[in-house]
């Protein structure tokens, strides 16, 4: 994630309560690294949120548990062209391998 | 996750579903998008 990204990620994480980022990514390597970024810090140690482990719950859009949440047109409109052409099942096992990971 | 009520960080990507698409569908859910970003993965 770009420094300037991390940096709006980082002020808007300390302004509000009850964060959760949703993601759109498009394959499980850049999903487990904007994961890790959101929950556990930059993992690049480059940017803003080096070393800073804003914990936040982090799902995507993808995933079932969303989707059904989701009015059935919108979703058909935003995201289901993409779902269905990606590797959904890699995304959503990328994702959880970070939130096994992130279990203390 | 309920995301009703929830405030809501739409981090999309272009080769993915962009950021604006994420929000779209999040504030379907009924949650409050704070930001919404389409990323560049390096």
């Amino acid at each position: 994630m770009g420094l300037e990204d991390q940096a709006a990620v980082k002020r808007v994480a300390e302004e509000h309560r009850d964060v959760v980022v949703l993601l759109g990514t498009p394959d499980a390597e850049s999903t487990q690294t904007l994961a890790q970024t959101v929950v556990a810090g930059d993992p690049s140690y480059a940017g803003p949120l080096a070393g800073v482990p804003l914990g936040l719950p982090v799902f995507h859009v993808f995933e079932p548990e969303i989707k059904t949440q989701v009015a059935g047109e919108v979703y058909e409109a935003q995201a289901a062209l993409m779902e269905m052409s990606l590797e959904t099942d890699k995304i959503l096992a990328g994702l959880r391998e970070v939130r096994e990971g992130a279990t203390p | 996750m309920d995301l009703r009520g929830k405030k809501v960080i739409a981090l999309g990507e272009p080769d993915g579903v962009p950021g604006p698409a994420v929000a779209e569908c999040a504030k379907s859910a009924g949650a409050d998008v704070i930001l919404t970003l389409t990323a560049c993965y390096v």
